[in-house]
């Protein structure tokens, strides 16, 4: 199925380029701001934006999106502001967009309702860290008849087994943690990663893009000669909130490194 | 037993990040072969009678029983299982566990902190490191258990964010074990989190239930009319009720209803929640309409917990279990009632099946038999209670 993160994709491939995704936290610490920073990263050459939904227990992120979620819930962001937030951001920009949301805002929501819902706002995809896809066949199934793109994760740890049933379930693309841990943790690179990506490709045709603890220029540039694209969170958020004078010479190092 | 995928009905699963899922898979593999493994069943028989001091006294609370006037009332004493509360029946198992599939490090969490004693009991038993994550809160009222793991040996990991409190140290726990999953095993405490932990802590806990029976019928030659035990995660409850659930026999779990319902600060979760997909499995959870997991209360750090274990859920709904709750007023009146009828201090926890027991016996017969999970004495709650009540020690 064509959607708009898989064409991003072709459209790479066939440039020989990589993609670049950066990640907002939406509603840390305005709406607002989320739709200025949305619109820095496609002027600093972003391809696809991965936006995060605040929940009040992210297990799966360090100390700095932890807070970003804190912030963004104290000012009222919930899954049902993001998807109108998206609604109104749609008629500023056509980049695709990915939702990195935790499982129970979504049940709480309705799956289908959800899905139908968020395809209507203009998502191109989602991402749930806590929902493997051995929970997920309702969410997958339902999902492509909207032509969400449903975007599972693989990890260091994960067996051959594991392998096989994610890049079944994963469509757009799929998001290979860089390292057994958390968001914003160290990167280690030990040559595993590229032996890793290497076995994934045996059972898939999808991209690859990789995500957790890419931080600088270097780590992006590393990364990007490894995989189909690189997602860089937790570094982009920390500059937002102390350094953002430097925002944008930072994002446009990232751009250039990923190649 | 729950499905192939840790359900039991629409309770259960295995809701974790992907980096989790091999070692869940290799856990539940390691589990249940253990079960058909002679060697581990000696080893953990003979640490349940020489270490943990099994079976523990079923006994008879003839001055409560009186003063009550109604029900017989026996108490099942897990509190004077080493450490002083059921949490040791699973710790040493899990530990154990661990140990046999190569693991050099526990981790967990805890509330109260007898999870967090007994886990780091059983790592130095087995001479593993051992990490535990507390919310700040809980450090705070359960200072003696704080320092009780530091003597055995074990790091405790202070955890200052969200409500400071329970959930927030399984975040901390579930995070570090994302990072540390190669060479750590996740000693969760409770019936709770993703499959096979519902079914292999209950499995563990189970054997409360197996010896009540026993000692039951030697003792007055039949079934209790009646078991009742507190719900925090619901390990006591399950480790109680589970070698009854054929039987005729009725069974009540009590929830910690905090300052009442009606204040929102409490720990109700059948009272006051709706189903949700938390820490790994889906279950009753407390949350708002956006599916946020809400602040809870209670006066006992180990049933301060927005959540609880999926197979309490199934029970619930099929009606095999009813559920009720006790304010902390409540509790801790039955805490100091039983300190002065029997001799025994309990737990904060084990006081809130104590309140309800006071709700119901003096309604019932005389020939009518209750068995209460005593599940942990009180003595970690001393310093606690006694600064509620305003007295300086
Ligand atoms: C003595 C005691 N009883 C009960 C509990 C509640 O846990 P569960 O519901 O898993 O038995 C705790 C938890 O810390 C405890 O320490």
């Amino acid at each position: 199925m064509k959607t708009r993160i898989s064409e991003t994709f072709k459209k790479l491939r066939k440039l020989g380029k990589k993609a670049f995704i950066p990640y907002i936290m939406t509603g840390d610490p305005s709406l607002e701001k989320t739709k200025e920073i949305v619109l820095l990263f496609e002027e600093c050459g972003a391809d696809i934006v991965e936006l995060g939904v605040p929940f009040s227990d992210p297990l799966a992120d360090g100390p700095t999106i932890q807070r970003a979620a804190e912030r963004a819930l104290q000012n009222g962001t919930t899954l049902r502001t993001v998807l109108s937030f998206v609604s109104n951001l749609r008629q500023v920009t056509q980049i695709p967009l990915v939702l990195m949301t935790y499982f129970n805002p979504v049940f709480r929501y309705g799956t289908e309702d959800f899905i139908s819902n968020a395809r209507n706002a203009g998502i191109d995809g989602v991402i749930i860290p806590d929902l493997p896809p051995d929970e997920a066949g309702d969410f997958v199934r339902t999902s492509r008849s909207h032509g969400l793109d449903t975007i599972f994760l693989l990890a260091p740890t994960s067996t051959e087994k594991r392998i096989k049933r994610v890049t079944k379930a994963s469509h757009g693309f799929i998001y290979y943690v860089a390292i057994a841990g958390i968001t914003g943790a160290n990167l280690l690179l030990d040559g595993s990663m590229e032996i890793l990506i290497a076995h994934i490709r045996q059972y898939t045709e999808n991209p690859i893009a990789v995500g957790f603890g890419v931080s600088t220029p270097d780590d992006a540039a590393h990364v990007a000669k490894l995989s189909d694209g690189v997602i860089i969170g937790s570094a982009i958020v920390k500059r937002l909130h102390e350094n953002p004078d430097k925002l944008k010479d930072y994002l446009f190092s990232l751009r250039q490194a990923i190649t | 037993m729950p499905d192939r995928r840790g359900y039991f009905g629409i309770y259960g699963g295995r809701f974790v990040p992907e980096t989790l899922m091999p070692a869940l898979e290799e856990l539940e593999e390691a589990f249940f072969h253990s079960l058909r493994d002679k060697n581990f069943q000696l080893q953990l028989t003979h640490l349940q009678k020489t270490y943990i001091g099994r079976p523990t006294p079923l006994y008879f609370a003839e001055r409560l029983t009186e003063h009550l006037g109604g029900a017989k009332i026996y108490l099942k004493r897990e509190d004077l299982a080493h450490t002083g509360a059921h949490k040791i029946n699973n710790a040493v198992a899990q530990v154990l566990l661990a140990k046999m599939m190569g693991k050099k490090r526990v981790i967990a969490e805890t509330g109260a902190g007898q999870h967090g004693v007994a886990t780091a009991t059983g790592a130095a038993l087995f001479g593993l490191d051992c990490e535990i994550y507390m919310g700040t809160e809980d450090m705070e009222r359960q200072v003696l258990n704080v320092f009780r793991m530091k003597l055995l040996g074990a790091k405790v990991t202070e955890v200052p964010t969200g409500s400071r409190t329970l959930k927030d140290a399984i975040n901390e726990a579930l995070r570090d074990w994302t990072s540390s999953v190669r060479t750590t095993h996740y000693v969760m405490g409770t019936v709770f989190g993703p499959h096979p932990f519902p079914v292999m802590v209950r499995h563990f806990q189970s054997v409360i239930g197996r010896e009540t029976k026993r000692q039951i019928l030697a003792a007055e030659g039949r079934l209790p009319d009646y078991l009742i035990a507190c719900v925090g995660g619901g390990s006591n409850a399950m480790g109680l009720f589970y070698a009854f659930l054929a039987d005729a026999v009725e069974m009540i779990g009590v929830e910690a209803g905090g300052k009442g319902i009606e204040t929102g600060e409490h720990a109700a979760r059948f009272a006051g929640g709706s189903i949700g997909v938390f820490q790994g499995c889906k279950s009753y959870l407390l949350q708002d309409n956006n599916g946020n997991v809400l602040g809870t209360h209670s006066v006992s750090a180990g049933l301060d917990y927005a959540s609880i274990g999926p197979e309490h859920s199934f029970l619930k709904d099929s009606g095999r279990v009813r559920y009720a709750y006790a304010t902390d007023d409540e509790a801790l009146a039955a805490f100091e009632l039983l300190s002065k009828t029997d001799g025994i201090i309990p737990a904060l926890e084990s006081a809130h099946a104590l309140a309800e027991v006071g709700k119901r016996a003096p309604a019932l017969s005389q020939n009518t038999l209750m068995v209460v999970n005593l599940s942990g004495r009180g003595d970690k709650d001393v310093q606690h209670v006694a600064r509620i009540k305003g007295i300086k020690l």
